[in-house]
């Protein structure tokens, strides 16, 4: 029984330490609880940031990083992960936060362009010469084109891919419902294998070699050419495409308590920064900075797409999950009815 | 025994009460309506089936496995027996990955099997693979130990009697085993119910065809519908836990039946949380 209340007493004595954690104005600690492929960006962003941030304040900041799904990375921050900020892939995640009070209503609106200071887009990635002709979305439904995409029930990230060639066909449809539906059910008609996570599908797709096209973030799709060659695969931009927006969030309850709010707010906004937009166009994400943007395009790094956004197509991504991806939504009908 | 009770409910009751709690939260026709929902029982029958075949598997080339280590010597043998627990240490998803990469159709071993008709990976028999080597060495671990207390005698005074190699199997060695058989097959078939991490890897995930329910249940933790995610776990708890119930009967039942010479007593089968573990991985 002795040693009992000894291991109890430990445990209790470990679980205060975490929590008197004060900040001094010497230095501060931030940590940015991310999703999967800003990894880079941020290790980029996070040294930047902590050179400027000195010069401005005289107090030195370092950064830790995390990094997983975006649905799990906010449930962790949910179940008490001390985030400072996030950074995650759909504003759907961030709204997940605001009910356990993590962060307050109206979140989106405090930064601008609705808190996502860097965006992309979903463009497919075709083998080498592009033996099966993929020009645009109406390619994907064709027969004996297998097409790699993740279950957007499971990954974050495909919930844009699935909503991107929904809205494609809606536009042509002249917003006839049922025939996006069909024509998204056709198109998953032709997956053969749903990766619950967007690097899985990538490996599938580079490394096992299955399918002829791959749906992808843009800045995922450009990487995967860099780093396996400009031989091996091909970016197809389609006609038009959604405006992904990853959104980033100050964690109110967080950074009150530790006091870190000038730290936190400063390290998003210097994401707006010309500095911060030009690293994020390094790691292939779309500024927001007109200049920035210019500059890049001159470069021929992002192709012209006519863009439409979540808001305008789908009203808002809580419309769009429920609609959509909930229980019994329009993605398990197309599955309910394929079986 | 205090530190033993609070041990385990620090462990396991207290986290596993949590999944009644949450629950909780769902009106027992809510309840019934997650846990029915067609995916849902799609994803169930999947899973305990695949359980089922790997754990039998396991079963037969566990004891095998066993017997080779046992009874033969041959050089590199201490490699081949550290092997066995390889299943154990390496991540799950590192098995899984692992497992794709040979099975898929440009794989080692997926090329030869494609041509013959036979979808090794995103299939339900890559489920299969997948659960067969998270099992494997439960049947081996908990065999190989009582094997090795078995006397040669008795299978030379059955030899001399004229008994033949199967029936020296089959009368001698098989009632001894066979408690201990019975344990890592619910050993085995437990792991695999709940195994998660290597199987998304290599079933290719597609709802009412290779969907497991541990990926069902991640699915709704995604929605951020931890209750739906909760009555899911609760109903594989309760599966595994009533077959694991039932395997323990039947083993005590055949262990006192074949006892007249009392064979070793082999370990007892855990019941594993599926969910828990699973998930965690």
């Amino acid at each position: 029984m002795r040693c009992l209340m000894m291991v109890l007493c430990c445990v209790l004595a470990l679980a205060g330490c975490s929590k008197s954690e004060a900040s001094k104005s010497g230095s501060v600690e931030l940590l940015n609880v991310s999703y999967d492929p800003t990894r880079e960006l941020y290790e980029e962003v996070n040294a930047a940031f902590a050179k400027r941030w000195k010069e401005q304040s005289g107090q030195g900041v370092t950064i830790k990083q995390s990094h997983g799904g975006s649905g799990k990375q906010a449930r962790s921050v949910i179940d008490g992960l001390q985030a400072d900020v996030v950074t995650l892939a759909l504003a759907y995640d961030v709204d997940a936060l605001v009910p356990s009070g993590r962060l307050k209503e109206g979140w989106q609106a405090r930064l601008k362009d609705n808190s996502a200071p860097y965006t992309s887009t979903i463009v497919f990635l075709v083998r080498k010469g592009n033996p099966k002709g993929i020009k645009d979305w109406d390619d994907l439904v064709k027969e004996g084109v297998a097409v790699i995409t993740p279950n957007p029930k499971t990954s974050g990230g495909a919930r844009w891919n699935y909503l991107a060639a929904w809205g494609y066909e809606l536009k042509r449809a002249g917003g006839d419902e049922a025939r996006a539906k069909d024509f998204v059910g056709r198109l998953f008609k032709n997956v053969p294998v749903l990766d619950t996570g967007a690097r899985g599908s990538t490996t599938t797709f580079v490394e096992r070699g299955l399918g002829d096209v791959l749906i992808a973030w843009e800045n995922e799709a450009l990487l995967a050419v860099k780093q396996s060659g400009k031989d091996k695969f091909e970016v197809i931009v389609p006609s038009i495409s959604i405006l992904a927006e990853p959104p980033v969030a100050v964690i109110d309850k967080v950074v009150d308590k530790r006091g870190t709010r000038a730290a936190a707010e400063a390290y998003l906004n210097f994401l707006y920064t010309e500095e911060g937009q030009r690293i994020a166009v390094k790691h292939f994400y779309r500024p927001r900075h007109p200049a920035v943007l210019a500059a890049a395009e001159s470069e021929g790094l992002f192709q012209k797409v006519a863009l439409f956004s979540i808001d305008e197509v789908f009203g808002g991504w809580q419309k769009a999950q429920k609609a959509h991806f909930s229980d019994g939504g329009v993605f398990d009908q197309i599955y309910q009815a394929g079986k | 025994m205090g530190i033993t009770v609070t041990y385990l409910s620090l462990l396991v009751l207290v986290p596993l009460s949590m999944i009644f709690l949450r629950t909780a939260t769902l009106s027992p026709s809510e309840i019934w309506a997650v846990v029915t929902s067609a995916r849902a029982i799609a994803s169930l029958k999947i899973s305990f089936a695949a359980s089922l075949i790997a754990a039998g598997i396991n079963a037969v080339f566990g004891v095998l496995v066993a017997w080779v280590l046992v009874r033969y010597s041959f050089p590199g043998k201490s490699i081949v027996d550290a092997l066995v627990d390889l299943p154990f240490a390496l991540p799950t998803a590192v098995g899984g990955i692992a497992l794709t990469a040979i099975y898929a159709q440009q794989g080692w071993v997926g090329q030869f099997l494609y041509p013959l008709g036979i979808q090794s990976a995103f299939s339900r028999l890559g489920v299969v693979i997948a659960l067969t080597f998270v099992g494997l060495p439960f049947v081996v671990r908990t065999v190989q130990p009582v094997m090795e207390e078995l006397e040669v005698d008795q299978e030379e005074a059955a030899a001399s009697l004229g008994a033949g190699r199967f029936q020296i199997f089959r009368r001698i060695l098989l009632p001894a085993l066979w408690p201990s058989i019975l344990t890592g097959f619910a050993m085995s078939f437990a792991r695999a119910f709940g195994e998660y991490g290597s199987v998304v890897f290599i079933s290719g995930n597609m709802p009412f065809k290779t969907e497991i329910t541990p990926l069902v249940i991640m699915t709704k933790l995604e929605q951020y519908d931890y209750a739906g995610a909760t009555a899911l776990a609760l109903v594989m708890l309760l599966c595994s836990f009533v077959l694991l119930f039932v395997i323990n009967r039947l083993q005590s039942w055949s262990g006192a039946r074949g006892s007249s010479r009392s064979p070793v007593e082999a370990p007892r089968a855990a019941p594993a949380g599926p969910g828990a573990s699973g998930v965690a991985s």
